[in-house]
Order: C-alpha cells, then structure tokens, then sequence
C-alpha cells in the first residue's frame, strides 16, 4: 500500500467530476420537492438522459446537441409522471417507482447497438489566468463547461426560490396546496413545470454521466446516482447551497474508494464500493433522529395530490 | 339604466347545482354601501358556495351578479380582487414556513418592492389596531394573529367589499371584540362587509341588515338589531329548537387524574404540553375551551392512548394506564371521540356496521373467538341509528356518504351506547346543525346523569357554558384551574382564554 501515490489534487479535481451529476439531478428534484411532488422517478429520468445524449451526441458529433437531447430526454420521460400524478391523480410514490423501471427499460433497448461506442470528446474549458494558479488552477479551474454550468444552476435555483415572486409561489404551492389554490394560484400548472424542470436536469446529469464522466454506455450505469440525488435532497434540507456539499461528500467518498482501492488497501472492494451508499444512509438516519418534519425543513404537502374540490 | 349609488353588489337569481345537490336555488343579495352584512345559516344551506361564486372560486350554473354597476363575473380570485372584492377565508390560506410578509405577498396581484410592502403591511397594522410582526414566520402565530394577516392582506389591496367567513370561530373574546372594532372602522370608511356566521348574538351587535339561507334559497332578509336571536334560530334551522335540559350535578369520586403531563407534539408547528394536572369526577362534564391549536389535539391523543406518556401521568379509578394502548383503555371502559370524523373517528370507506366493530368489539361482545357476529353487529348498528336519529340508508351505508351531522351523531352514539365510565369528546358538534348539535349536547347530559364522566374539547364556548360543570382552558400548551362554570363571567372566561397572559 502506498498511501503517497493518492494526490489531494488529483481527488479534488475527480471529485467534482464525480458529484456533477449528481447535483444536476438532486437540483431538479430539489425544486420538484418544492413545489410538493416527490418523484421518485429521478434513476429512469437520469438513464434515459444517458441514453439520449450519449446517441445524439453520437449521431450528430456534437457533445453540446448530445446534452441538450439528454434534457429532453429526461423531461420528456418526466411528462408521463407529470401527467399522471397531476391530473389522473396517481399515487407519487408508486408512479415514481414505475417511472424508474420503465426508464431503466427503455433506455436499455434504445442504447443497445451503442454499447462500445465512443461519443466525442468535449474540450476542457480552461479558464484563462484562474487555471494558472499552482495547485488550485488544476483542482477547480481546469473543467469542462457543465461542471460550472451545474455550480451555476445552482446560484440560479436559490435566487429563484428566494428573490423572485415566481419562486415564492412554487414554495406556497409545496407549503399548503389548499391555501394556494384558495389565493387563485394554479396548483397543477406550477407543479406540471416543476416536474418538467425536475426531468431536464436529471436527463442532464444522465447526460453528464455517460458524455463525460465514464464516457461510455453500459446498460443500468446511471447505478443508483437517481436515489443518491433523492438522499441528498433531503441531506440538504431542501436548501440549494447544501446540495453542493451533499453532492461534493458523496463524490469524495466515491473517488476516495476508487483510490482506496488502486493502491490495495486491505478492505474488501465490495465494502469499499458500498461505502458511499452507506454513508448515504447514515447521514439520512444521524439526520432524523429527534428531529421534526418542521425543523428538516420539509415542504408542508410533500407527496400529497391536490384534490381540486369546487 | 342607472343603479342606485348605495348598491354595491346585487345577486341575481344565481344557482349552483352540484351532483344532486342544488347548493344556492335562485339567490337574490343586495349589498348596500358601507354595511356590514349578515349572510346567516346552517351548515349546508349554501353560505359558503355563494361567498365562492362572488369571490370567483366557483362559477354559477345561472344568474348574473352587478358590482358597482357593471356586470360582475370573476373567472378567478385574482380577478375579483381587482375589481375590489377581497375575503378572509374560515380556514386560513396561510402558509406556515413562510414569513408573514411573504404570506401577505402571495396574496397580492400587483407587483411591489419588498421594503415598500413592509411599510405598507406596518402602515395597515397601526391604522387598524391589528398589529403584525411582518418577519415572524406564520407556523409560530396564534389564531388571531393569523387572521390578522388574512385582514391585512385583503386591506391592501382597498377592497370595496370585504367577505368575512366565520371569522369569529377561532378567536378568544378578546381578540373578537378588536376585530369588530377593526369591522366598524372599515364599514365607517366606506367599505361594505359580507359577514357570514351562525352566532346569532354576534350578528345582531355588528350587523346593520342579514339575509337568512336554508337549503339554498333566500328565507328572508331583516333588520339583526331588531329580530330576537330565537326568531332568527327558528328561520334558519326551519323549526323550534329546543334548549338542553341539565339536571343537577352530582359529581362524586374522582375517576381520572391526570397528574404532571408533559408531551412534545408530533406535529411540525403542533403545541406540547406543559405540566398539565386535571381532576375529573364521576358525574360531571369538564368543558375545555381554547383556541384552535393550543394542545386540544395533543391532549387528546394521550388520552386515547395514541400517544404514550410517562409513569405516574394518567391515572384512572387509582391505577396508571399511562402505557395502556386505545384498545386496552376501551376495554377498561374508557372511551373518546376525536374531531376529526372521516379517517379518525370512522374508516370513510367502510360501512356503519363494520365501524361500529373498531370500537365496540369487546365491550359489546361482537367478535367470538377471532368471528365476527354479524347479525349482532347489525342490530348494535341498528340500535344507535334508531336511537340516535340517524338519517343513513341502513346499516350498511359507507360511513363517508353520510352528512357531517349525521356521521357525528352516529360516532357519538357509538361511544355512548357503551356505557362508558369516561368519555372524551373533541368538537362534539363541529360542523352539525343546530337541530343535531341540541341532540347530541343532550345526550351527553344524559349520560352523565347517571354518573360517566366526560371531557368536552370545544371551541365553541357557548356550547361549553351551556353543558358543563367545570371550565378551565388550553393554551399555548398549559391549562388554567378549572373553575365552576355558573360562577364564571364572559370576562373571566375571556381572560382565562388570552394568550397575552399565559405563559409561553
């Protein structure tokens, strides 16, 4: 074991490649949960996005178009959930649940003559002057434009929910669907976009994963990055800014075990691959213990349907 | 044609039909400029659908509506507040995590800048004497201070005509006496006030004219200050109702001793318990009074066994029945009602007979080793619609399609008809007409005549001056002494319900 050939650098850097789709993903459902819809669809929306991307972006030698496919990809995906739960009235947890497999279906026959494939190289965005600096230039300066580009979404989602109007009625519809509807605001229309909002950013972390990130597509290789998202979801207690570290802590675990295991450190690889799941689940438990539903932070009609009556 | 200038809102003959149900038959209002309006009647008579349609939450099937002279047809809120309709909502349109300022800004149409509405919303608050604390966050604030921001927000906007649903229902006398002022002031400016209640002396103080409603048609309009509270009873209800007879109370041994509880709520924004100590005897109703969300709930959880609480807490007859679960305290003949009816008190999706088995099972000896009686169960069943005067099919209705009135009159005979030692009631006529609520008041008399104990959780306080013989009352989580209720002023009792006082 060689404890020094494992370079701070080298994991920071990989890290934030690691949690980016992630983040995309838990940013979308972050907002979905807002509005007070839990879907639980993010997996199916994530592959489909890998999907979509990877082929796109394969037919057409386009890294860029392949991302924007991805987005569609998975907010198209997300229509059907939309549409179930908002106007048949479904139930959220199971419509979710199915919205995953049939995701994780679909994207299996639409990817099966691209398996092996290679999809175009996108080029590093090396920020002028910042990707100079010694050490940190290497570790946060030297990425490719969707690595910023989530960080960004991020600033964008809480200015969203917290400055404009807009944003202060997405939050009311999740709060209290009843009272909202009373005021005359259209509870179905807002969570309808929301949900859509929810799909394009999953399809992109799908996107991100298998462009950028692997690149390659394999069958079922989004590999529980959907339910990660969700955990971290509520891990930030539906704050946008504690996504980040929520999602940078999963990715630091994951590259740490993948440097864990190169180096041959006398663990079990499969203990060591189930390490960031683990932690998932201890933090959600550390959590909740004696914790109300009030001080997590937690939407007020979170998974409920809104039943119009009048 | 030109409209008389004092008219500020006519209805015109407008119906609304729903399934099978015609909620408002042919409706004709006219609301004069800078009244205060009644709009009185029954649950179910068609108050609320009226007040929807002016609000523009629900369209007419027929009939027309004149604001200010011009034809008036809100397709949604937002358009009836600009055409300066406004409503204060029985049941808050509040959102509880966010701040009072965003609340009264959701409410809004118009766009404005945060520290211009922040001035604006102190502006409003001083002028009215509804004082406001625009950061707090809303989940914290008592009833009163809830429906204060409901005022506010409609008041920025200069509303012409202000719709006021049952705003009484939640306040301490206190907080109503602020709110008539409030009430008088605005209808003193010129803006007129829809007033919908059914507290009859309420109404005759504040209001100047009233229109009566029973089955969705117009009974009749009047003058409140000059119509008796029993006449304007009998137009609403459609017949004399009769008031309770309380025979003399014989309190004897003290059955149920609540000593020292404290319990945290399980509820986002739910109140806990502090150091509440109760003496109930056999033979007499101890009435708690409160305002909405001052432990009512969480009382009642720990008295159905739904809540553990700690050793030493909750005795009854001299034993600790503390850890004891709902079932195990049925048994022991100790039983509740709990308010809300449909998935607490009754499964919705069940029939009266299969209801009638969740709590009566043991004590009524419906099950044989693990089977159901079920010619037993039906004639148990049977035993409380006649005797009760359940209007229902049968037995085998489905506990939902049952009315509001008739489904609590059914629960409340089905806890009594097992004779128990003590009863809880959370509401008992929440939402029932007058008629039913009569009915049931008296039979929880009745059955404390011959020496139940019972504990009556209402929001109603007259309801509670009239049935029972010691009062004290909930709030913030504490319980004042009770006191002996003949001997209590409406002043007392008012003081004994104020937040301002009480511990927090």
């Amino acid at each position: 074991m060689d404890f020094a050939s494992i370079d701070p650098t080298t994991i920071i850097y990989n890290l934030m490649i690691a949690a980016t789709p992630i983040l995309y993903a838990a940013l979308g459902e972050l907002l979905v949960e807002k509005a007070g819809v839990l879907n639980l669809g993010v997996e199916g929306m994530m592959i489909i996005g890998a999907i979509c991307g990877f082929a796109i972006s394969v037919e057409t030698g386009s890294s860029y178009i392949g991302f924007i496919a991805a987005a569609c990809g998975g907010a198209m995906l997300s229509v059907i959930f939309a549409v179930m739960t908002q106007y048949f009235l479904a139930n959220q947890v199971a419509s979710g649940l199915a919205l995953t497999l049939f995701g994780l279906g679909l994207a299996a026959l639409l990817g099966h003559s691209y398996t092996g494939q290679v999809p175009p190289q996108i080029s590093k965005l090396d920020l002028p002057i910042l990707s100079t600096i010694p050490v940190f230039g290497k570790m946060f300066f030297h990425h490719d434009f969707f690595v910023y580009f989530s960080l960004m979404l991020v600033l964008f989602v809480w200015y969203f929910l917290t400055k404009t109007r807009l944003g202060l009625v997405v939050q009311a519809v999740g709060e209290n669907h009843d009272s909202a509807h009373a005021i005359g605001y259209s509870v179905t229309t807002i969570r309808f976009f929301s949900i859509l909002f929810g799909g394009a950013l999953a399809g992109l972390g799908g996107g991100y994963l298998s462009l950028i990130r692997v690149p390659q597509w394999t069958e079922g290789m989004t590999a529980g990055a959907g339910w990660i998202a969700l955990a971290i979801v509520v891990f930030s207690s539906w704050r946008p800014w504690r996504l980040i570290l929520g999602a940078y802590i999963f990715g630091g675990i994951t590259i740490l075990q993948l440097n864990l295991q190169a180096i041959g450190v006398n663990i079990d690889i499969a203990l060591l691959s189930m390490t960031p799941y683990a932690i998932t689940i201890v933090a959600l438990v550390l959590m909740s213990v004696n914790k109300s539903k009030k001080s997590l932070g937690a939407p007020g009609s979170l998974g409920k349907s809104f039943i119009k009556v009048s | 044609m030109k409209t008389n200038k004092s008219n500020v809102l006519q209805v015109i003959n407008v119906s609304k039909k729903y399934a099978n149900v015609l909620a408002n038959d042919e409706v004709s209002l006219t609301l004069n400029h800078a009244q205060i309006h009644a709009l009185l009647g029954e649950n179910g008579a068609g108050k609320s659908t009226l007040v929807k349609i002016i609000y523009g939450l629900v369209k007419p099937d027929r009939g027309k509506m004149i604001l200010n002279g011009q034809k008036y047809a809100p397709d949604n809120p937002q358009k009836a507040r600009m055409s300066g309709v406004g409503m204060v909502f029985q049941h808050f349109s509040l959102f509880d995590s966010l701040t009072v300022a965003q609340n009264i800004l959701l409410g809004l149409d118009k766009r404005q800048s945060s520290t211009s509405l922040l001035d604006k919303i102190v502006q409003i608050s001083t002028d009215y004497g509804l004082a406001l604390e625009p950061r707090m966050i809303v989940g914290d604030l008592s009833a009163g201070e809830r429906q204060r921001i409901e005022i506010v927000r409609c008041l920025l906007q200069n509303p012409k005509l202000l719709i006021m649903d049952e705003p009484t229902s939640v306040l301490t006398p206190t907080e109503i006496e602020q709110l008539f002022n409030t009430l008088n002031q605005l209808s003193a400016q010129g803006t007129s006030i829809l007033y919908i209640s059914h507290k009859l002396e309420e109404v005759r103080k504040l209001c100047g004219e009233g229109t009566i409603l029973r089955n969705g048609q117009v009974i009749k309009n009047f003058i409140p200050s000059t119509t008796t509270s029993s006449e304007i009873a009998e137009l609403m209800v459609g017949k004399k109702v009769q008031s309770t007879i309380k025979s003399k109370s014989r309190a004897k041994n003290i059955i149920l001793n609540i000593n020292n509880l404290s319990i945290d709520s399980r509820t986002p924004f739910g109140t806990n318990l502090k150091n509440i100590s109760l003496k109930v005897r056999q033979g007499e109703i101890l009435g708690i009074g409160g305002v909405a969300g001052s432990g009512q709930d969480e009382l009642l959880l720990t008295l159905t066994g739904e809540s553990k609480v700690k050793k030493n807490t909750l005795f009854y007859k001299n034993k600790d029945i503390g850890n004891l679960n709902p079932q195990e305290r049925r048994e022991i003949g100790f039983l509740t009602a709990p308010e809300e009816r449909l998935g607490h008190a009754a499964a919705p999706e069940m029939t009266l007979m299969e209801n009638c088995l969740i709590t009566a099972k043991k004590s009524k000896n419906l099950m044989v080793h693990g089977w159901i009686n079920f010619t037993k169960t039906g004639d148990f069943a049977n035993d409380i619609i006649k005797k009760f005067d359940v209007r229902a099919g049968d037995n085998k209705s489905l506990a939902k399609t049952l009315s509001g009135g008739n489904l609590q009159k059914f629960l409340i005979g089905r806890e009594l008809s097992q004779d128990p030692e003590v009863i809880i009631v959370n509401q008992p006529t929440w939402g029932v007409d007058a008629a039913a609520a009569q009915f049931i008041r008296q039979a929880l008399l009745n059955l404390v005549s011959h020496g139940t104990a019972a504990i009556i959780i209402s929001q109603d306080l007259d309801e509670l001056i009239e049935i029972s013989d010691r009062f004290t009352a909930l709030v913030n989580g504490s319980m004042s002494t009770p006191r002996i209720t003949t001997e209590l002023t409406v002043s007392e009792i008012g003081l004994m319900l104020s937040t301002e006082n009480a511990p927090k």
